[in-house]
Parts: C-alpha cells; sequence; structure tokens
C-alpha cells in the first residue's frame, strides 16, 4: 500500500538533482538547457532543485574519480528513496575513453544504483526527456 | 631590439634554437633558466604562459613558456631538473603566476621545487598513494600499485 | 572579534582540471580568507593522450570542456602543426575560426545567462539561453552535433561547410547579433545591474599581470592580451576586429566584455563565411615528424596552450595541457576578499568557471561542521540583494 503511494508520487512533477561526478560540462549543459525555453520541460512540473534532499531523480553525468566516487556515494545516500537515477552520458554509462585513466576508480552502476542509461556525447536534450519518461514508465 | 636579443645581451653562454620566427628554445643550466625566466618576467614584461615538465632518461626536462605578445613569439627556457633529487629552485617567489603551476608539476612528477611557498596536493584526490608520480614514464607499474589500494 | 566562520564552495567545475573546493573564512558578513581545492574533475586527460594516436587524441582533447570544446582540439592541432610545419588550406582556416569564433558566442551568452540567474535576473538567464540556442543550431548544420563538434584533425578540418547552408548561416548570425546588441543594452543601461555589478570582486591591474591571468579577465583589468591579436594565427589576420579592453576589473566590465566580444565574433564569423574561398580543407598528413610544438588558442576563457613532444612514432611523446581557467582561478583569492557572502557566488562565477562549482555552495559552521546555508540560499541571498538595490534605484 506505502509503496503504490511512493509510485504514485513519483509520476509527476519529477524535480531533479544534478550530480556531476567528474564530467567534461557538455551533459551539464544540454540537462540546463532541457530546462529552458526551446525544451522547456519546466511546462511538466520537471525542475532543478539545488539539495539532493529534495529530489525524486538523481542525474549523473561524468566518471567517477577517485576524488568524487565517495562523495557520490554520500549524495545518493541523502536522496528520499524511492528514487531515480540516470546516468547521462557516455561517460556515466561506460567511462568512455577515460577508464584508461589513472584516475578512474569504477563505473557509475558500482557505485550507486542506476536506473537508465543514456549514451551520447552529449545526448540531445530531446534524448534526456525520453530518458525521464522511460524512466517514469519503469514505475 | 627584439626580446630574444635582449635576453642573449644579457645571458652570454647560452644556446639559443630559433625555430621559426615564432618560436625559439633556449637551453640553460638550472640556475641560469631561473635567471632568464625572472629578467624575462619581471623586466621584459613577458607573460609565464605555464611551465611543461616531461619525463626523461636523465631526468625531468621543464619547459618554461613565455609569450612574447608584442612580438608574436613563445621562447622556451628548457633545463633538467636532475635524477635522482629532481630539486630545482622555485620561480614563484619572483612570479606569483608561477604558484599552482609548480604545484602541478611537483605532483604530477614529483619535481621538488625549493623555495615554493606552498607545495600542496593540487588535483589529485586526497587519498593518493605517496610516491606515485602519474605522470612518469614509469609509472605502469604504479598503475598496478594503484588498482591494488583500491582493492 | 566576531566568530569566524567557514563556507565551503564547491567542488565541481568543467575544464580540464579545475573542479574547484573553495573555502571562504567570514566574519559576519565580510569574507577574510579562502582557499581553493581543486581535482574533482582530474581525469588524467594528458596520460590518456599519450597513449592515443595523433588522430585520436584530437577526440580526446576535445572532451575535456564541453564548453569550449573547439578550444583544446585547436590549440592541439597547431602544436601538432608547429612540430613539422605543416601547413593548413586556406579553406580549413576559414573554418577553424568560423567554429572557434561560433564557440565564444555561444559559451559567453551561457555565461551571461547563468550570471543573470544568480543577481536574480532570471529573464536574463532564460532569454540568454533561449537566444543560445540558434548558434548551437548552427553548430548542428556545420557540424551534425550540437556540442562536441569533432571538426578538427591534424591538417585541417573533417567537414567542409557547404555552399548551400551559407546563406541560412548568415541569416542566423544577423539575428544572433541582434539579439547579442539588445542584451548589451539591457545589461549596461540597467541601473540596478550596474549598481549592483561595479565595483565587485575588483581584479587590479598589477594584480592581473603578476597572477598572469588570461582572457575576459585579464582584458577587463586592462591588460591588453588576446592571442588571436598578439599571435595571430588561423583566418584572424584576414578578418578585421576589435579586441575589447576596459579599465575597471570589476564584475561589471566583464559582463560587458564578453557581450561586447560576441557582437566582433559575429563580425568575424560573418567576414570568414564571406571570404571563404573553394578548395581543399584538408592537408592529408601522413605523419608526423619528430620534434616539439606549442599550440595556442584563444578560447573563450583566454589562451589556451598545448605542448606536445613527438619521438617520430605514431602517439605524443608527452602532451602538456594547460587550460585558461587554470591561471585565472587562483585570482579569486584577492578579489574575494573583502566582498561580502552575497556577493561570493557572483564573484566564482565572474571568472565563468560555470554553474557547476557554485551551484554546490554550502555555509558550514567551522565548529559543528553543520550546514548553515546551501548553495540555493546562497544564490537566493545574492539575489536579495540585487532586490534592496532595485528597491533603493527605482523608488
Amino acid at each position: 500500500m506505502l509503496k503504490q503511494i511512493f509510485k504514485w508520487g513519483l509520476r509527476k512533477s519529477l524535480w531533479v538533482y544534478h550530480a556531476g561526478a567528474s564530467a567534461c560540462n557538455n551533459c551539464d549543459i544540454e540537462i540546463l538547457d532541457m530546462l529552458t525555453p526551446r525544451h522547456d520541460v519546466e511546462r511538466f512540473g520537471v525542475t532543478l532543485v539545488g539539495s539532493p534532499r529534495h529530489a525524486d531523480v538523481l542525474l549523473v553525468t561524468g566518471v567517477c574519480n577517485r576524488q568524487t566516487a565517495p562523495r557520490l556515494q554520500r549524495l545518493y545516500e541523502q536522496v528520499p528513496k524511492p528514487c531515480l537515477v540516470i546516468a547521462i552520458g557516455s561517460c556515466a554509462c561506460s567511462g568512455h575513453f577515460f577508464r584508461d585513466s589513472y584516475n578512474y576508480v569504477k563505473p557509475i552502476d558500482q557505485v550507486i544504483p542506476v536506473d537508465v542509461y543514456l549514451p551520447g556525447c552529449p545526448p540531445k536534450p530531446e534524448a534526456m526527456i525520453d530518458a525521464v519518461i522511460k524512466a517514469v514508465a519503469k514505475i | 631590439m627584439s626580446v630574444l636579443e635582449q635576453i642573449k645581451k644579457q645571458f652570454s653562454r647560452i644556446a639559443v634554437t630559433e625555430k621559426n620566427d615564432r618560436r625559439a628554445y633556449i637551453n640553460a643550466d638550472n640556475d641560469t633558466a631561473k635567471a632568464i625566466v625572472v629578467y624575462a618576467v619581471n623586466e621584459l614584461r613577458l607573460r609565464l604562459s605555464t611551465i611543461s615538465g616531461v619525463d626523461t632518461r636523465p631526468g625531468v626536462e621543464l619547459l618554461y613558456h613565455l609569450a612574447a605578445d608584442r612580438e608574436a613569439r613563445v621562447i622556451t627556457v628548457r633545463t633538467l631538473a636532475a635524477k635522482p633529487d629532481l630539486e630545482i629552485n622555485s620561480v614563484t617567489p619572483e612570479i606569483p603566476a608561477a604558484e599552482w603551476v609548480e604545484r602541478e608539476i611537483a605532483e604530477m612528477l614529483g619535481v621538488k621545487f625549493t623555495g615554493h611557498p606552498n607545495l600542496t596536493t593540487l588535483l589529485l584526490s586526497d587519498d593518493w598513494p605517496a610516491g606515485v608520480y602519474p605522470l612518469r614514464k614509469q609509472s605502469f607499474e604504479s598503475r598496478q600499485e594503484l588498482k591494488e589500494t583500491e582493492n | 572579534m566576531a566568530k569566524e566562520t567557514m563556507i565551503p564552495i564547491g567542488p565541481y567545475h568543467p575544464l580540464l582540471e579545475e573542479p574547484e573546493f573553495f573555502k571562504f573564512y567570514v566574519e559576519g558578513e565580510k569574507i577574510v580568507d579562502a582557499e581553493v581545492r581543486v581535482g574533482y574533475n582530474h581525469r588524467g586527460v594528458e596520460k590518456i593522450s599519450e597513449g592515443k594516436t595523433y588522430d585520436q587524441a584530437t577526440f580526446v582533447v576535445e572532451r575535456i570542456c564541453g564548453i569550449c570544446s573547439t578550444s583544446h582540439p585547436f590549440a592541439y592541432t597547431r602544436a601538432v602543426e608547429d612540430v613539422s610545419g605543416i601547413v593548413v588550406p586556406e579553406r580549413a582556416e576559414y573554418i577553424r575560426t568560423i567554429i572557434g569564433d561560433l564557440e565564444r558566442i555561444h559559451s559567453h551568452l551561457l555565461w551571461v545567462g547563468l550570471a543573470g540567474h544568480f543577481i536574480g535576473y532570471n529573464t536574463v538567464f532564460m532569454w540568454a539561453w533561449k537566444y543560445r540556442e540558434p548558434v548551437l543550431d548552427m553548430f548542428e548544420i556545420i557540424s551534425g552535433n550540437r556540442n562536441h563538434y569533432n571538426m578538427f584533425k591534424v591538417g585541417g578540418v573533417r567537414r567542409d561547410i557547404k555552399e548551400s547552408d551559407v546563406p541560412g548561416l548568415l541569416k542566423a548570425i544577423d539575428d544572433v547579433e541582434k539579439f547579442c546588441n539588445m542584451l548589451l543594452k539591457a545589461v549596461i543601461d540597467d541601473p540596478v545591474i550596474k549598481a549592483r555589478l561595479k565595483n565587485v570582486g575588483v581584479l587590479k591591474k598589477d594584480d592581473a599581470i603578476a597572477l598572469g591571468v588570461v582572457g575576459p579577465v585579464a582584458r577587463a583589468s586592462g591588460v591588453a592580451i588576446d592571442v588571436r591579436k598578439d599571435h595571430p594565427y588561423a583566418a584572424y589576420d584576414r578578418v578585421s576586429f576589435e579586441e575589447i579592453v576596459m579599465e575597471g576589473g570589476d564584475i561589471f566590465n566583464k559582463a560587458a566584455i564578453r557581450l561586447l566580444e560576441c557582437i566582433e565574433s559575429t563580425k568575424i564569423i560573418r567576414q570568414c563565411l564571406k571570404q571563404m574561398a573553394p578548395g581543399p580543407i584538408d592537408a592529408a598528413v601522413r605523419e608526423v615528424g619528430s620534434g616539439e610544438g606549442i599550440g595556442q588558442h584563444e578560447a573563450p576563457r583566454g589562451e589556451c596552450i598545448h605542448y606536445v613532444r613527438s619521438n617520430g612514432s605514431n602517439n605524443p611523446e608527452r602532451h602538456k595541457i594547460r587550460a585558461p581557467s587554470f591561471m585565472n582561478v587562483p585570482s579569486f583569492k584577492l578579489t574575494v576578499i573583502g566582498e561580502s557572502i552575497a556577493d561570493a557566488a557572483l564573484i566564482t562565477a565572474a571568472v565563468d568557471p560555470c554553474y557547476c562549482c557554485t551551484e554546490r555552495m554550502a555555509i558550514i559552521d567551522r565548529e559543528s561542521d553543520k550546514v548553515l546555508l546551501t548553495g540555493a540560499e546562497m544564490v537566493r541571498l545574492s539575489q536579495a540583494k540585487t532586490e534592496r538595490l532595485k528597491n533603493k534605484c527605482l523608488y
């Protein structure tokens, strides 16, 4: 019963928190792009929030390096559950070529559980909207 | 008189290679190199663009890239921080712009800049193992070590 | 003595190695000391690049930064071409210039939008980002991707600009210029913005020279350095444009310089599109000889310099990258001391290290380690100050 309520709560007006983990910032600006007039997902109640404690969806970009991996884990712990995690960009999905780097630790899905993978370098805002829709459909 | 001629006049015993009219390389020993860089930046008002460190067999080569913006020329002063100590005098006390650049080289290649006011970690993580320098050529072994520290 | 409180700001930020983590020490409202810790974005690109071929490395350096994703390939290809004196065909030089300056427009507009957000002008934020879209569309027409254009290769460019696209691009660039002019008027003539940004976060000329800052940050402090003018390259010596320099060094100057540069960039692009003659776009480089080379490019944030050493094999022996913000970020410490917390968000943003870091600010009480203010609240603080000024100015 409680689970049903949680699921219902996640279905509309998703609040997203954007966690950059050593990204090149390209996915990050495309996330902001998604929120600005051209694509304007705020129509559907999707807004960027300033604290992980207010978030329904965690958008993770970039590869985890030694410095960010523990911080990302802590950030995930602060998000109220149940929550959705979307890995945005090739770096977050697979590590891209940064997996050869000495500062690369492990894939993001080994640090925190990921619900939706969205590859692309960077994915277009349209693809991001699609990812959010797919994530909602998963509930 | 061009900047390069002024440097040549001031320091007579240096080897200057002019690759083309936009790039010049100066080879010098440690003390002369520092003197040239400080003279060029503080007297001739060149801009210290950055310092490159290259790990080679005899030691770490340091290249001070000085941009002569009025003459469309980049003058590079090359010197060697010899193994095994890799010690060299810091230029930061005279040129504040070098502070971060030298910190980066110290941490990536293990060069010891004597006289640097604040030679602390800049880029690597807090739990980075001491004595491992990622941009050294032999660091493939150290990469293995790193993998072990993760586990 | 008032109790000193530590405010950490950070850690994320886009460029190569500069996601910062700021610690501000405050007494009451006033900042008395600042520390910076970077390394949250360090991905070891220099080392990765040494394991790639010259051709692959252009893709690697492109992914250093998403906002100025052309500046690194630009500097890198120039460094490799400098190794053995490869001459790039003229048409390729023009195309490179167009890409480089389109990027300047999109990067500066992005900054203006975010700065507008920080001072509570969300309309500026939305408008700037709305008019940034046509620039991204132009990129899509030229290169096929909105960001990470992959246009550069050693010895030329990968794609040509089709003749049939040129009229559309010229029209788009006219629209962008019109909008930049409008935004410039809106920002420069607005008394509230003036009151809010004038004399905040001043970087003096002497300090700017001593710290070796580059790009708009230096030019706002009266230091006239611009790689495009000082070390002419690509097609920058074949077009006419002005180098914008201002005295003052405060945030107002930095904002004005960025907007004026957008307008200059539109002029450059227009001239390039008109002057471009048909011809080859690639020098068909077979191998890179041994030697060393230095490449510079005036990225939106300042001089970006790459050093490449080749031993004649097919990958660089050493590849040193110095991004512009690496020189600009240390100037924070000088500009932020003595200012109030309400301005901290803005001053950290003024050097254009982007929103990533400022979004994650939190004020922490030094003794209990408890979060007192989050990033969102810092921005709100900044916006409230604008509101106060607005009321003072208007009523």
